[in-house]
């Protein structure tokens, strides 16, 4: 933790109109991990790209080791090791055929090249595989392959462009281990990520939002200043969506999320915690809990009050009733010789969040695809508000809602142009097409970009625009695929505040996820590794049920690492 | 500061590691090796069996109004000839719908008073129409028919056993391609145009490739300089597209029966010039789209049309209006098809083959340092 390695004095880098990195300055130091966290379009990449000489600052001056990465990129790239996103690999070249390549490239030759293939093999444990061609490796063998290329030559600086995103947890926590490894050798290393729970682990974090730094330091010092504001709401329980929804609306409450059958609610410095009282009879308990550093993200930001959804609400919240909504039988999906979904069986109730948790080509994508009529089964059974699916495809899609990982909006058409068109797609005519725009247009408060273009709106908007798009006919279900990959947390709340109005009034949802903590919002999740169901129950459950004398309160990640590897140990035996 | 020697040896071994990179993505990627051999074979199936300018077996009706021992003759020397083949009928009318349809392509009428007409000589006496909707068949029926129609002529007044008095004969010669076949200057004019899309076709499509998959910024973020990626594209690629010449020209001479005059060193000499100069075309169009579709459209668009319009394959660049005439110096092809053309037919005139060499060199040069400064080692 000595030397500083990179140092950046008002360096500022547009792109076109947009400012990608705003009159930034700091340094960063060797011997640690250095976390780079915000949410996507917050520049992480562009710094990156800035510190390795692949982007030009057009103000400000950068030093590399003491280099200028512009005028001497070749020392400043000797010196560097660069994981891009999606790891840079040759997927047709074999494993160690994308080793010897970068060998070549950065000289690494005779008895050196020997030794440092012996070390890299055995660090990642790809030994086995090295004849493999590295498109037929899964995403977390991949992972290390891109990580083994990157340190053929052992660099001063290692910098990591979100290594962990769609990885599954177990890799996520093995990449972790080698990295510390690294470290400990005296190499730094720069890490991007989304997620806020890893940036926590770094020693020290560069938080950014919109191309500027919020905040830098050790993540336990600005999480310490929250300290004595973060409170859970124990024993919600099957209240838990109203109780976040009355928490919000109280003053001096910042932020809420739902963690299982708790609130966790976050104050305004100064405010005083709600009373179990101020939740009209029902039986709670407000009990302080330790700060997190997406409290302090979340503060940084400055939300003034946490996002309430202004979607009429039933008067009475829907009842649960006996027949399920979804139904998933026996569903499997081959491809060739290879099966995708391996006899997947769930039932969803209305007014049911469910979640379908897995790492990326573990099959929740193929599973939530035959659930929507996109995907034919090879056998089996998807039934959605009592259709067959695969029988009864366009009946069922009319009673779901779809919302897709990326932004599937028409960039070119205004607003009101996105609405109206999916209006005129879901058969909406005349007035009941204008009652329905009116109907969107004022739940998700769009009436002032009702003229803007789709594609120019802020990240949030996108968002509400999607689901506007996706419940304009009102469908009893919702289907969600990664709703709030790669947005901020505010964004992320804002939509879930949504989401939870929406349950109240009875829509069932299923969504896809790999963030941990949206997982959370789930009544129920189903744990989806290599194709199959290994295990379901509600977050609260899963945790239980890896809890252990050594590990008394599991998160939601740790019930996750837990499952996933005694499967593998049942696979071996 | 390394010594020089040591950074050349770095140089090197970068560049023969990329070179081996891109010549293991070729053989294991099927599409590659559509690209470089199935697409030219198919493009040269096409030219050379589909296009042809020569009229073979003209559809003619031939209408006899009053059957006579001369329209006897006539009908003959008509229907021997390999030319043509004719239906006969009494009244025009029978084959207006077939023009109009187009099962034929013109009528010869020998009106009733075809006979008196002929043995006076005053004026022509066959009508002849054709469909002018195809200016180019129309002609060629037109001419046919004179020369037919001549021919007669001349074998009637020696039956007779007049003395024909012909001032002047034309007898033409027709060097370079005796047999005066468009084949022989269709096939390897249509070699150049298609050497010109497929390479620049490959180095289009897989630097851009390489931006889509990420892995240029993988490669940036190491040492390899400028040289060292302009090298790795070119050299594997020129290898290929040497061997779609070999396939192409192997073709033309056993399947198409072209005959080559020239020598093959000055055919690999001129190819090879050609080559990089597609190639370079091709990594500069990807280098500046960074994208495959639009990389590939470019590519049609800069590449393949103006070759197939401007270099004097099918249209003589003769014929062209100034401006177009002009903008011809700038393709590649158009010395390229000339070039082959020549060796093909003519044999190696180095009148001919010298200026296409240079302008060809030119243009490559330009490619080349174009594509040079605009890849940078950094992505903006």
């Amino acid at each position: 933790m000595s030397e500083a390695l990179v140092r950046l004095d008002g360096v500022s880098k547009r792109f076109d109109a947009t400012a990608a990195i705003a009159e930034m300055t700091t340094t960063i130091m060797g011997g640690g991990i250095t976390g780079l966290a915000g949410p996507d379009g917050a520049g992480k990449t562009t710094l990156l790209r800035l510190i390795l000489g692949l982007l030009k600052p057009d103000s400000g001056t950068l030093s590399v080791c003491g280099r200028d990465p512009i005028s001497e990129a070749s020392e400043v790239r000797d010196l560097v090791a660069y994981m891009p996103q999606r790891f840079g690999l040759y997927e047709d070249l074999t494993v160690l055929e994308n080793l010897s390549l970068y060998a070549d490239l950065r000289a690494v030759i005779g008895e050196d090249r020997r030794s440092a293939f012996d070390r890299l093999l055995t660090f990642t444990s790809l030994a086995p595989f090295a004849g493999r061609i590295a498109g037929a490796l899964s995403g977390g063998m991949k992972q290390k392959l891109g990580l083994a290329c990157a340190l053929i030559r052992t660099p001063r600086l290692l910098l990591l462009d979100e290594p962990t995103a769609g990885v599954d947890p177990v890799s996520r926590r093995e990449l972790w281990r080698m990295v510390r490894t690294l470290t400990s050798e005296g190499i730094g290393v720069v890490w991007s990520t989304a997620y806020l729970e890893e940036a926590e682990r770094c020693e020290r974090v560069l938080l950014m939002n919109d191309g500027r730094l919020v905040y830098e330091g050790t993540p336990s010092e600005i999480t310490s200043r929250m300290a004595g504001r973060s409170f859970h709401v124990r024993n919600a329980g099957e209240r838990r969506r109203a109780v976040l929804a009355a928490a919000a609306k109280m003053p001096g409450v910042i932020d809420g999320v739902i963690q299982g059958a708790n609130v966790r609610i976050v104050l305004a410095a100064g405010a005083t915690p709600p009373s179990a009282e101020d939740f009209k009879g029902l039986s709670l308990e407000v009990v302080p809990t330790p700060p997190r550093f997406e409290d302090a993200f979340v503060n940084l930001l400055g939300s003034a009050t946490p996002a309430v959804s202004r979607l009429p609400t039933a008067a009475d919240p829907a009842t649960r009733s006996a027949g399920p909504v979804i139904e998933a039988r026996e569903l499997t999906r081959r491809y060739g010789s290879f099966t995708a979904a391996d006899r997947i069986s769930f039932a969803i109730g209305r007014g049911e969040i469910f979640g379908l948790l897995g790492p990326n080509g573990a099959g929740k994508s193929t599973t939530f695809k035959m659930l929507c009529g996109l995907l034919r089964p090879t056998s089996g059974e998807a039934r959605v508000a009592g259709l067959d699916v695969a029988v009864q495809t366009s009946a069922a899609r009319n009673r779901l809602g779809y919302m897709a990982q990326k932004f599937s909006l028409y960039g070119d058409l205004s607003v009101a142009q996105n609405l109206e068109f999916f209006a005129g797609v879901y058969g909406l005519t005349g007035a009941g097409r204008r009652r329905a725009v009116e109907r969107v247009t004022d739940a998700f408060g769009l009436k002032r970009y009702l003229d803007t273009n789709a594609g120019t709106l802020p990240a949030g908007y996108k968002q509400r625009l999607a689901l506007s798009c996706a419940v304009m006919h009102e469908p009893p279900v919702l289907f969600l695929d990664e709703p709030t990959s790669g947005v901020d947390p505010l964004t992320r709340r804002e939509f879930w505040a949504h989401i939870n109005a929406l349950v109240h009034s009875g829509v069932t949802v299923m969504v896809t996820t790999h963030f941990l903590d949206e997982a959370e919002y789930c009544d129920r999740i189903a744990l989806i590794y290599r194709g199959r169901v290994i295990a379901t129950g509600s977050p609260d459950d899963l945790k239980a049920s890896v809890r252990t004398p050594a590990l008394s309160d599991p998160t939601l990640e740790d019930a996750f690492i837990a499952l996933v590897e005694a499967d593998d140990q049942k696979a071996v035996a | 500061m390394m010594p020089l020697a040591l950074q050349s040896t770095d140089r090197f071994r970068r560049i023969g590691a990329l070179i081996r990179k891109e010549t293991r993505q070729i053989i294991r990627d099927p599409s590659t090796i559509v690209i470089a051999v199935i697409l030219p074979l198919t493009l040269l199936f096409l030219f050379g069996y589909g296009v042809s300018f020569d009229a073979r077996r003209i559809e003619i009706g031939l209408v006899v109004e009053d059957p006579t021992p001369e329209t006897g003759s006539f009908t003959a020397s008509l229907t021997n000839s390999p030319l043509f083949a004719a239906r006969t009928a009494r009244d025009r009318h029978n084959f207006d719908s077939d023009l109009v349809a187009g099962r034929i392509d013109g009528i010869v009428i020998l009106a009733a008073n075809f006979a008196a007409q002929a043995a006076r000589g005053d004026r022509a006496p066959i009508q002849v129409i054709v469909d002018g909707s195809d200016p180019n068949k129309a002609t060629l029926v037109r001419n046919y028919l004179q020369g037919v129609w001549g021919n007669w002529l001349t074998q009637e007044a020696i039956a007779r056993g007049e003395r024909v008095t012909v001032p002047l004969t034309v007898v033409p010669r027709v060097w370079f391609n005796p047999e005066l076949s468009s084949h022989h200057y269709l096939v390897p004019g249509s070699i150049a145009i298609i050497l010109m899309l497929i390479g620049a076709l490959l180095t289009a499509l897989v630097v851009a490739r390489e931006w889509e998959r990420g892995t240029m910024e993988a490669l940036l973020a190491t040492p390899v300089g400028i040289i060292d990626i302009l090298a790795g594209k070119l050299i594997p690629y020129f290898v290929l597209g040497m061997i779609t010449m070999t396939l192409a020209t192997g073709t033309a001479l056993f399947l198409f029966k072209v005959p080559f005059r020239g020598s093959f060193a000055v055919l690999a000499l001129m190819t090879a010039v050609f080559l990089t100069t597609a190639l370079a075309q091709g990594l500069l169009i990807s280098t500046l789209t960074r994208n495959q579709l639009v990389a590939a459209q470019s590519t049609m668009i800069s590449a393949f049309l103006p070759s197939f319009f401007l270099s004097g394959f099918v249209f003589e660049i003769a014929g062209m209006p100034l401006s177009l005439r002009i903008i011809s110096y700038a393709v590649p092809a158009r010395y390229f098809v000339s070039g082959l053309q020549t060796l093909f037919l003519a044999g190696n005139v180095w009148s001919v083959i010298w200026p296409n060499l240079a302008g060809m060199a030119i243009i490559a040069s330009i490619y080349i340092t174009l594509t040079a400064s605009k890849t940078k080692t950094r992505l903006d």
